[in-house]
């Protein structure tokens, strides 16, 4: 028999036995970003597809919420901080290695084009706003005029973003669930399937839904493919690494994982949307509540998973 | 039904509240947050770093508290000077600190006081706990001779007490240190070599060829010394062999690990004897010229082979033979190491004589690498009146038994201390100082009975141990690094002295012990022996006689002298053994006339039935005996002891790692607490390992209350060694019980 | 120059004063340790085996907590010490994710705390707080660019290995076994 254990007494708090330094803030801010990412990516898309007047709550509505969704994934990345005074150097240093230097520079990049790209379609939706100075109303027409200049870039910093948040994790070699490079675009599918999911919750126009219903059920079917690639390569990997897939395959985390992120957040929802698509009445809200919370969910159990896995020496 | 001495918890104060000060109360009975504040510290000194000797065990290595400006006290570390630590504390030393920042610590005297029929103690000053104190001494000296008076102690403030006791006229001084501890084995080496291998041990370790550990688990138990010198014994690579049904951690570096079934070391180390013998392998130079018996012994095991211990101690007899070519190979560099505790099945004396006996056939008392000669310092005791002579003392508390007992025996004093018809020698008062004898002593019923049928109880210590609560009057000790202290003298290598000062001034009301002894003895009318008014004139004038002086060795803490004789026996001289022939007793005439065997034979011990397995304790090197469970440095460590228990007998019991189970021995004693299962492949399927000194049950040690397993509560069975009183504590089988429901926790 | 340490196991007896002597040293809060001791058993009864390490931060020459602070907080010093810099540390926990050895943890006052060699103690010639105290002498701290130091001597008599060296890190503390 094998045994391995500290005589020293080491019983560190959120370190031993398992490492749990990243809570609830973490996940959250990444699905977040996720949800944002997607809503700015089919916006941005849809504008330079110029399909802007038959997408309304994709290109117009939707990311009025971005700025929002943003600034409180922020807000969570701030309340994971325990040095919270010393936050602003942040932003007095550029480390590019650093993914969470990284992370925090696009969000600093994109929060703001958000914000003018939601300003831009403020009196569009909300009729009745009124900017007040003259120089708002100036710069707004600017805005309007430029906004497929704005497309681009805000497209590609949201496909950014949205890898950002899977690579946030991958970076960490340490952690072999996490050390991954199908993790980058695995969070960006994930993040665009619940962001499709918002939209077609906030759509009132049918075609529009049916549209971004299509997207949602293609971008299901690639991130179920992501996660059984996923899974295969940690089984064809290093040891740590299929100890890593163990915990899903059989492991603490199979339950929660193939329950609520892989059934009722990917493939049950995906086929009510199949139904709906070939007219069977299914409330809306259904798939798309259930692809939200298997996205939140999925983002904890990788964020708790990861940090149990190791290195084994 | 109420007794007369009920056990105080001493945080059941707050019961008389409204006697006290908020304040008393608080300072007795509150802060769970160390109070190590600035403001709750005077400083002495700014900054700086203070000489100091270690207190956590009997090793004393000599070392340095560093002070910072605000009069905390940062960290001790080691003397590089003193050849016992080479400027290296060990674990216990290095946390001494926490022995000084303990929110739990003793605070202010306490008196025993009955309020509405309910005992409690209350806060005394230290002029009524001292007057008490001595109103009852002279009490008991009146009734029944001051030869009643006993004193426990154990570690460095024994030695006042020791002195009030003797001038007061009583030299019934015991520690648990000798029939609990080392006894066995300073009576077999006694016999044998005429002397003992002395504390701290005069085993040659650092330049041994090959290391025999016997039930001796050095690195466990953090002799520093030793530890330090085994160390450089294997960077050598010197040959070691370890007896030990246990993996101990030198056992696992050890060339030779014998995993010998429980209680047959004695067959062992005859099948040993017998190979040395009959192979021609014993050193026949040395032994010709210094031992004396050798045909007896040589007729004695003549059928002692390994084949015929094979079937006792399961151990091969080629493994038997080759690890004694190995010791023949390093001999006279070789050390079958006599061990420290060594009471385990009451035939120790004889176990310690077989070992003696080995080494005395590879020769090597007197060798490089084997066990060298002592040297110390002789300081003159402060002048003083003579002792006066008691008109009896511990011996005749005997009654013919143990004939060979040096040292009092703790549990012939406790006997003594129970009131029989026809006892002629009673014994009605006790002051203990710095041994918790509810966890150090077996046979707990007859301690108890002893307890409630004193006069006088008195208590002195640093903390709130079990036996506290069991005083008439508790005396709150500063900690070693709040006081200077008798100079450490030890002999051994190089002599030195080591001094002891104050790196802050005691924390409470807490006093020094050599300040409480003088105080007593001022009451008792015995002044004359305390003829001094600070302890720093007993040093001074101490010092002096040595060639130093206090002011000198405030600076350098130790000083080393130049040895005047050898350190091994010198090529061609002829050395005179301390024995009465001046010659190796392989044959004890001694033993004989005492009517025991002059030579070791074997005993067989019961073995554990089934469904029961044999209790070993030990040490682990965080921890000193049950005194550390408190100090928080070092529970950061280990907060609490576990049962090692074999894979198997884990399956077959179906225990998990981690889970709490109580213990049950075979007298159906059920542990006071559980106790956290280790499943490892270190430990023998018939036997169970726990390391001594946890389960403490004093609500006061708020962080040790409860953790842990006590080994003493199950140590039920003492089987106690005819020749010299040793208690012999490993012949206790324990059970396991799962099921919580099944035994309420008490408090 | 490049600071390393070299610990034998063969000698550890896992007494942990290396532990306690650390936090005396650099006043870790109690609960807390910047180094630890580990003990791995291996075998069947009677045929056991024990292996004692003590460990802390690696200083890795790669270290993967430097790479990904996002202030700069960890950053190797002279002779490739990995520390933090308190003041800078914001305490975002991405280096204790980083870290293959778990030697990193969240001080109750905010900023992420692990072993400094004794960085303070190194520079005015000392070893290293665990180093100077051990009972054993297990542990050799020195330079390994220094060709005369005790650890490159040790190092190159007695066979070693590092913890995880497929993590890629480049550890600096060698075990001697």
């Amino acid at each position: 028999m094998r045994e391995e254990l500290f005589v020293s007494g080491r019983n560190i708090p959120n370190i031993d036995p398992y490492l749990n330094i990243w809570h609830w803030q973490i996940p959250i801010y990444l699905f977040l970003g996720g949800v944002a990412a997607g809503i700015l990516f089919f916006s941005g898309i849809f504008t330079i597809l110029g399909k802007d007047h038959k997408m309304r709550t994709t290109v117009k509505v939707a990311p009025l919420l971005v700025p929002f969704l943003l600034v409180f994934g922020l807000f969570m990345l701030f309340l994971d901080l325990k040095h919270k005074l010393y936050f602003w150097q942040l932003y007095t240093t550029i480390r590019l290695e650093s993914p969470m230097g990284w992370g925090a520079w696009v969000l600093m990049i994109i929060t703001p084009i958000s914000i003018l790209w939601s300003a831009s379609y403020v009196r569009e939706i909300f009729p009745g706003w009124d900017w007040k100075f003259d120089i708002l109303k100036t710069f707004e027409s600017w805005l309007i005029k430029y906004r497929l200049w704005i497309a681009w870039p805000m497209t590609i910093y949201a496909v950014i973003l949205g890898i950002y948040t899977g690579i946030l994790l991958s970076a960490f070699n340490a952690r072999p669930l996490w050390n991954t490079s199908i993790l980058g675009p695995l969070f960006l599918v994930s993040g665009m399937s619940t962001a499709a999911a918002l939209i077609i919750m906030l759509s009132k126009d049918h075609k529009e839904r049916k549209i971004m219903g299509r997207i949602d059920i293609l971008l299901i079917l690639i991130e179920l493919f992501f996660i059984v690639h996923l899974l295969m390569g940690f089984l064809a990997g290093s040891e740590a690494q299929i100890n890593a897939a163990s915990l899903f395959l059989g492991g603490k985390f199979t339950a929660p994982f193939f329950t609520f992120v892989v059934f009722l957040g990917l493939i049950f929802p995906a086929i009510l949307e199949i139904f709906e698509l070939k007219g069977f009445k299914v409330p809306v809200y259904i798939p798309a509540i259930l692809v939200l919370l298997g996205g939140l969910i999925f983002r904890f159990i990788i964020v708790e998973a990861g940090q149990i896995t190791r290195f084994l020496y | 039904m109420r007794t007369r001495r009920d056990f105080i918890k001493i945080c059941s104060l707050s019961l008389g509240a409204t006697a006290l000060t908020g304040g008393v109360i608080n300072r007795l009975v509150g802060a769970n947050v160390p109070e190590t504040s600035s403001s709750t510290l005077r400083p002495l000194t700014g900054g700086r770093r203070v000489p100091t000797y270690c207190e956590v065990c009997f090793w004393k290595c000599a070392g340095w508290s560093h002070v910072l400006e605000n009069g905390q006290i940062q960290k001790i570390t080691g003397n590089m000077n003193d050849p016992q630590c080479k400027g290296r504390l060990c674990p216990r030393g290095t946390g001494g600190v926490g022995m000084f920042t303990d929110p739990d610590r003793l605070k202010t005297p306490l008196i025993r006081v009955t309020k509405n029929g309910e005992q409690t103690y209350r806060q005394a000053s230290w002029n009524e706990a001292l007057d008490f104190i001595a109103a009852k001494m002279k009490a008991i000296a009146e009734k029944h001779g001051p030869e009643s008076m006993a004193l426990f102690n154990h570690g460095s403030s024994g030695k006042y007490f020791t002195h009030l006791l003797n001038a007061f006229g009583s030299n019934n001084v015991a520690a648990p240190s000798f029939a609990q501890c080392r006894g066995p084995r300073d009576t077999g080496f006694e016999l044998t070599f005429g002397e003992s291998v002395s504390s701290p041990e005069v085993t040659d370790i650092r330049d041994t060829r090959c290391l025999v550990l016997i039930g001796s688990h050095i690195g466990e138990n953090m002799h520093n010394g030793q530890v330090q010198e085994m160390s450089e014994a294997i960077d050598r690579g010197a040959v070691i062999i370890t007896v030990d049904p246990r993996l101990s951690t030198a056992a696992s570096k050890s060339k030779y690990w014998l995993p010998i079934k429980p209680s047959t070391d004695l067959a062992l180390l005859l099948a040993w004897i017998h190979v040395l013998i009959y192979d021609g392998l014993y050193n026949k130079e040395y032994v010709e010229k210094y031992a004396e018996g050798f045909n007896e012994l040589k007729e004695h095991v003549k059928n002692y082979t390994p084949e015929w211990a094979y079937g006792i101690t399961t151990l091969k007899p080629e493994l038997v033979r080759l690890t004694a070519r190995e010791m023949a190979n390093a001999a006279p560099s070789a050390i079958i190491h006599p061990g420290r505790h060594t009471s385990w099945y009451g035939d120790d004396v004889q176990r310690s004589r077989a070992i003696a006996i080995l080494n005395a056939l590879l020769g090597t008392w007197g060798n490089r690498g084997g066990i060298f000669f002592k040297e110390g310092i002789k300081i003159p005791d402060f002048p003083h009146p003579a002792y006066p002579k008691p008109s009896w003392s511990w011996q005749d508390t005997l009654n013919g038994r143990y004939p060979l007992a040096k040292e009092a025996v703790t549990n012939t004093i406790i006997e003594a201390s129970i009131p029989g018809e026809g006892k002629e020698h009673i014994i009605k008062g006790w002051i203990v100082s710095g041994t918790n004898l509810i966890v150090s002593i077996p046979l707990k019923d007859q301690l108890m009975k002893a307890m409630q049928s004193l006069d006088l109880l008195v208590v002195v210590d640093t903390m709130p141990m079990e036996i506290t609560g069991y005083a008439d009057v508790v005396l709150p000790e500063c900690t070693y690094l709040e006081r200077y202290d008798d100079l450490r003298t030890t002999a051994h290598r190089e002599p030195t002295i080591a001094l002891r000062m104050p790196a802050v001034e005691p924390l409470y009301d807490t006093k020094p012990a050599w300040w409480i002894s003088k105080q007593i003895g001022e009451r008792l009318g015995l002044g004359s022996y305390y003829n001094y008014k600070d302890f720093r004139e007993v040093l001074d004038w101490q010092l002096k006689q040595a060639g130093s002086s206090l002011k000198e060795m405030e600076q350098i803490g130790l000083k080393k002298f130049d040895r005047k004789t050898p350190v091994y026996i010198l090529p061609g001289s002829d050395y005179k053994f301390k024995t009465e022939s001046g010659k190796i007793q392989l044959y004890s005439h001694e033993l004989e006339a005492a009517g025991f065997d002059p030579m070791p034979k074997l005993t067989l011990h019961p073995q554990p039935e089934e469904g029961f397995y044999r209790l070993i304790y030990g040490r682990a090197p965080m921890h000193t005996f049950s005194r550390t469970a408190n100090n928080r440095n070092l529970v950061a460590l280990m907060p609490e002891n576990s049962v090692w228990i074999n894979p198997q007998v884990a399956e077959l019991w179906g225990l998990k790692k981690d889970q709490y189970i109580w213990l049950k021995n075979q007298s159906g004693v059920i542990s006071n607490f559980s106790v956290k299962v280790r499943i490892t492949e270190r430990i023998r399927w018939d036997s169970v390992y726990i390391v001594h000194g946890f389960g403490h049950h004093h609500k006061p040690l708020t962080y040790a209350f409860g953790r842990g397993v006590n080994d003493t509560e199950l140590i039920s069975n003492v089987m106690v060694d005819p020749v010299m009183g040793g208690t012999g504590m490993r012949g206790n089988f324990v059970t396991f019980i799962k099921d919580k429901s099944k035994k309420e926790v008490k408090s | 120059m490049r600071y390393g340490m070299a610990i034998d196991t063969r000698k550890c007896v896992g007494c942990s004063d290396c532990v306690v002597a650390c936090q005396t040293e650099n006043n870790v809060p109690l609960g807390f340790c910047r180094d630890w001791v580990v003990e791995v058993v291996d075998g069947t009864y009677p045929n056991v085996s024990i292996e004692l390490r003590s460990e802390r931060c690696n200083h890795c020459a790669n270290s993967p907590c430097v790479r990904c602070c996002p202030t700069g907080a960890s950053h190797f010093e002279d002779g490739g010490i990995v520390l933090v810099e308190h003041s800078k540390c914001i305490g975002c926990g991405a280096c204790i994710e980083a870290c293959p050895y778990d030697a990193r943890y969240s001080h109750p006052d905010g900023y992420v705390d692990k072993c400094t060699f004794c960085i303070h103690r190194v520079r005015e010639g000392n070893n290293p707080a665990c180093v100077s105290v051990c009972p054993t002498s297990c542990m050799y701290f020195g330079d390994l660019d220094d060709q005369n130091s005790k650890i490159v001597n040790v190092l190159k008599n007695r066979k070693f290995k590092s913890l995880a060296p497929e993590a890629g890190t480049k550890p600096q503390i060698f075990y001697l076994v």
